[in-house]
């Protein structure tokens, strides 16, 4: 049985590129990603869970990375933002927030993506209610969300 | 934000985890960590050992006991719950229920042993739970017991499970025909209630608990008692509900005076009579 350790090597893959590291127990998942891996795209906004701009995939599924610990990630599959445009081509959901204006300052934009990307992944179509209920824990102080609704539910086809 | 130092073990058993639990002072269950990280940021609590159950494959489950009862494990997520054909068949409210906690990415990590374990009296799983007459089986190094809501609540962040213990499953009778109902008022849409009420109108029980009116959920006796043999009619539920509000001894704080949680209450609870009510088999 592991006794109880003020830190932890973990081995997790990160947008795809394995990662292996010694991490302080108490290190946030967010902090590790900003600055263990120097991967800035995923923003801090309020640090209480309620603002969503820290949102990645764990495992496929959008969680808020300032409510985790690193250690708790070992042996998962985190996505952050940088992973969208893998290839440097912006995907069909990032298209869509440039063409319809989703974002004034950007700095919720990150979050957004990462909950948008999710739902698109597990619903192709979604109405606009569906695109609501999925970003409900992201803020946006910008732009009232209509646009960024707006664009997700276009890049998923119109809602058909 | 910073947190204090701390020490972190993940088991991968819950014999280990309880092991764990018994053998370390200040040491604390993480289970989705939704509440317990965002209360070490503030500093509110400190524990000196985190006993991560992630691993704990056992306690993530749902399914039925030998004699039919819906047992959910205590790792379960809200996104289980609201997946889960288990619960979908034998008790939906809980799936109901539990898509209205907070916002996707808090219902992918957020348990519902986490939920009543922090035994916070805004939560939406405490209530509803006791009016559905659940069990809560705790294991320790000494075995393994099992108590009834009105038990495992004990407080404002305190419940029936001591040191060295671990909540493991938690039991729901299946609805059998009973029409289960919650109502309430939050903090912005699916945000912190200020006042909810769970309620299920079976053939021969009303059963009714009330949230955020205490430290822990209160049953609306009263009110079951006057609903014996009711019609269930608008009328007759609200009259049954006079006087409930000024049988509780709510707080006051800046979301609501006491005399405001009264009002929500008798409000609350009747609406979630009457949607058990008229979901119930027959109705």
């Amino acid at each position: 049985m592991g006794a109880p350790a003020r830190s932890r090597a973990i081995s997790l893959e990160l947008n795809g590129e394995q990662i292996e590291m010694e991490v302080p127990a108490r290190r946030l998942l967010v902090h590790f990603i900003r600055d263990d891996l120097g991967l800035t795209g995923t923003h801090i906004g309020c640090d209480t869970g309620n603002c969503g701009a820290c949102t990645v995939h764990l495992d496929g599924a959008p969680v808020k990375s300032c409510m985790m610990l690193a250690v708790q990630a070992d042996g998962a599959k985190i996505g952050t933002v940088e992973g969208l445009a893998g290839d440097g081509e912006l995907t069909v959901l990032q298209q869509a927030f440039n063409a319809h204006h989703a974002l004034q300052c950007g700095y919720c934009t990150p979050g957004m993506l990462m909950s948008a990307a999710a739902l698109l992944e597990r619903n192709p179509h979604p109405t606009e209610d569906e695109v609501r209920y999925a970003l409900q824990g992201n803020i946006c102080r910008c732009t009232g969300y209509v646009n960024i609704v707006e664009a997700v539910v276009a890049a998923g086809g119109g809602g058909a | 934000m910073l947190l204090r130092e701390v020490e972190y073990a993940r088991p991968a058993t819950v014999e280990e985890a309880i092991t764990l639990l018994g053998s370390y002072d200040g040491a604390r269950p993480l289970a989705g960590g939704q509440t317990i990280v965002n209360v070490m940021k503030a500093r509110a609590a400190a524990p000196d050992v985190l006993v991560d159950l992630g691993d704990l494959e056992d306690l993530r489950s749902i399914g039925f006991s030998s004699d039919g009862l819906l047992e959910i494990g205590a790792m379960v997520t809200y996104a289980q719950l609201v997946a889960s054909s288990e619960v979908e068949v034998a008790r939906p409210i809980l799936a109901e229920v539990a898509a209205t906690i907070a916002d996707v990415q808090v219902r992918n990590r957020g348990t519902v042993g986490g939920n009543v374990c922090v035994s916070d009296p805004t939560n939406h799983l405490p209530p509803l739970l006791m009016a559905l007459d659940a069990t809560f089986t705790i294991r320790g190094a000494s075995g393994e017991r099992t108590v009834p809501a009105g038990e495992f609540f004990i407080g404002v962040y305190m419940t029936a499970v001591g040191e060295g213990e671990l909540l493991t499953k938690i039991g729901v009778p299946p609805s059998s025909g009973a029409g289960d109902g919650f109502a309430g008022l939050t903090i912005g849409k699916h945000g912190t209630y200020i006042v909810n009420a769970a309620a299920t109108i079976s053939t021969d029980e009303a059963r009714i608990a009330l949230g955020c009116v205490g430290a822990t959920p209160v049953r609306a006796t009263a009110m079951e008692e006057s609903l014996a043999g009711s019609d269930f009619s608008e009328e007759s539920v609200r009259a049954a509900a006079d006087g409930l509000g000024v049988s509780l001894d709510p707080p006051s704080d800046v979301h609501g005076s006491a005399d405001f949680r009264r009002h929500l209450a008798e409000v609350s609870a009747v609406r979630a009579v009457l949607q058990a009510a008229m979901r119930r088999k027959g109705a």
